[in-house]
């Protein structure tokens, strides 16, 4: 697949925003997708669509295997051991709560630690902070330093006797930071911490090997990987879903229900109640496609190109500051202009077609810790190209002389 | 629509220079006001007298420049009026940004006008108008005494 014509399978670039080609610059709030998708949930909803499980005709058969199909493919997109550790959720958010809430019910009582970073999305904060409410745990922050990279030293400092879980992001949404998430589930499993990693911004720009991170959970967005809204996927090392109590009851989740007694359907069935998001599960299976024939290296080496080229670019523009410098950075541009608010750069860049993020991205923790209340963001997807960051460029330049700034 | 009508040079102005900035002396009211979509924050300090006249109207607080404009704005104009003429003043405002009504005030001079229609055009731009109006839910919340944060999430 060439990957300087993939803009041409994504319809939505056809069209116009304020008269002007869109270039959109916000894939780490959701990626676009490509017509492959599109069409699959199409064709699903027109001549397939029953739904799974449940029913022994033709349709609901075939539904029940396309869907079981996408689960194979993320199995082998992510490396897992086997189909039963792959669970579909909504999105990365509910697969991070499922973790939290069915772990925090067995295995958290008063004063027990969990250990986050500073660099945490509110996904991979809220979920705990339940828990801190309602069983007296205590979160505690592992700290970054300017550059925006996790201080592995004292992180480690931060576990004790009492820490149950670490949960980590593998991927900041603000700075782009790649967290050496390796290391970090090698220092917990010495000490019998198992490891949570949220791969929501990861899972559509790096190569995922669950098995050579070894990480007991992975937390992972289907929109964000090109495909339809409505799918996420929560990987488990099989011990812990065997483990773990359900945590959505209902239809499909359940073996034998009795008045006097109910019991729980085998992996993975167990943690998906109700009818799923069926058409988009089946979907997703093109995405996954559809990264499979770009090729993970070549997606990885094409947007390090072009995020050099950005930052590059960006550093020779005044009064632009990007935020943080971390070691290995991902295609992810938090930054400031002086003296113009955030708001008004995503206002002024929306009139030249160009699509960013300005606020503090789900992450205030992050913001408190440098000391900014907002910050505007660019963010890459496959189909981005060094035009895209020249028409960035000038409409920032444009931004700077609606604001008169020297 | 062009950039331009959104920010006018008066916003530009008040934005980066604005008005009644800071805690004033003698302050019986004030209100806090936030918004949760982008973090900014605002402080209105008010003093009534005992005629319920506003004789002082300042604010502290950040945001962009159209909500530290707008109410860079709003302090000059309530600031000097009564308590019924600033809430008719500030109905008008809000009418006029939420859904394009027409100022009927007959309370501000044609400069206070000029200044209160240079954010006329934030009602074009829907995800701002929450930047605009911040302050302003603020100040009644002021005037009326009441307790509670504003929060352009809880607000109509």
């Amino acid at each position: 697949m060439n990957i300087e014509n993939i803009k041409s399978q994504f319809p939505i670039f056809s069209k116009k925003v304020n008269g002007k080609p869109l270039v959109y610059l916000d894939s780490s709030n959701s990626s676009q997708k490509p017509l492959s998708v599109i069409n699959r949930l199409d064709s699903f909803y027109k001549n397939e669509f029953s739904n799974i499980g449940r029913s022994i005709h033709s349709l609901s058969v075939n539904a029940t295997n396309k869907f079981d199909e996408t689960r194979e493919s993320v199995k082998k997109f992510i490396n897992a051991d086997t189909k039963e550790e792959i669970i579909f959720t909504k999105n990365a958010t509910e697969s991070i709560n499922l973790v939290a809430s069915t772990f925090g019910q067995q295995n958290i009582k008063k004063g027990d630690e969990i250990l986050i970073t500073e660099l945490e999305h509110h996904s991979n904060y809220v979920p705990w902070h339940y828990l801190r409410e309602n069983k007296g745990a205590v979160i505690k922050f592992a700290p970054i330093n300017d550059d925006g990279d996790i201080i592995i030293s004292e992180l480690e400092k931060l576990i004790s006797s009492k820490t149950k879980i670490i949960a980590v992001t593998h991927l900041s949404n603000v700075t782009g930071t790649i967290v050496p998430v390796k290391e970090i589930i090698d220092i917990a499993h010495k000490k019998n911490i198992p490891v949570l990693v949220d791969g929501c911004q990861s899972a559509p720009h790096l190569k995922i090997d669950v098995k050579d991170l070894d990480c007991d959970f992975y937390a992972i967005s289907g929109h964000k990987v090109y495909g339809p809204t409505g799918v996420g996927i929560l990987y488990a090392k099989k011990k812990w879903l065997e483990q773990l109590p359900p945590y959505i009851g209902g239809g499909g989740m359940i073996n034998e229900v009795k008045k006097d007694r109910i019991s729980y359907a085998q992996l993975p069935e167990k943690y998906e109640a109700g009818t799923m998001a069926t058409a988009e599960v089946v979907a997703f299976n093109e995405s996954i496609k559809f990264m499979d024939a770009i090729g993970i290296e070549n997606l990885v080496n094409h947007e390090r190109e072009l995020t050099n080229y950005a930052l590059e670019k960006l550093k020779t523009i005044n009064s632009v500051n990007v935020i943080g410098n971390p070691k290995n950075k991902a295609g992810v541009i938090s930054f400031t202009i002086k003296d113009v608010h955030p708001h008004d750069i995503a206002t002024i860049l929306d009139e030249d077609g160009v699509a960013i993020r300005a606020g503090h991205h789900c992450c205030q923790i992050l913001h408190d810790r440098l000391n900014l209340t907002a910050t505007a963001r660019a963010s890459f997807g496959v189909y981005n190209t060094k035009e895209d960051v020249d028409i960035l460029c000038k409409a920032i330049e444009n931004c700077r002389k609606v604001f008169d700034l020297k | 629509m062009d950039l331009k009508e959104l920010y006018q040079d008066i916003i530009l102005e008040h934005g980066k220079s604005p008005r009644n900035f800071g805690k004033c002396i003698g302050h019986n009211h004030e209100a806090k006001g936030y918004n949760p979509l982008c973090g900014d924050q605002v402080h209105v300090y008010l003093k009534l007298n005992e005629k319920k006249n506003v004789e002082e109207l300042t604010f502290e607080g950040s945001g962009c420049a159209i909500s530290m404009a707008s109410t860079s704005i709003m302090t000059e104009l309530v600031k000097g009026k009564s308590f019924e003429t600033a809430k008719e003043i500030i109905n008008d405002f809000l009418n006029m940004i939420k859904s394009g009504s027409v100022m009927t005030t007959k309370d501000l001079d044609e400069d206070q006008k000029t200044k209160i229609m240079s954010l006329s055009g934030v009602k074009q731009y829907p995800m701002r108008v929450k930047c605009a109006t911040l302050s302003w839910h603020t100040l009644v919340s002021a005037l009326d005494g009441k307790k509670n944060e504003v929060n352009t999430e809880k607000v109509d």
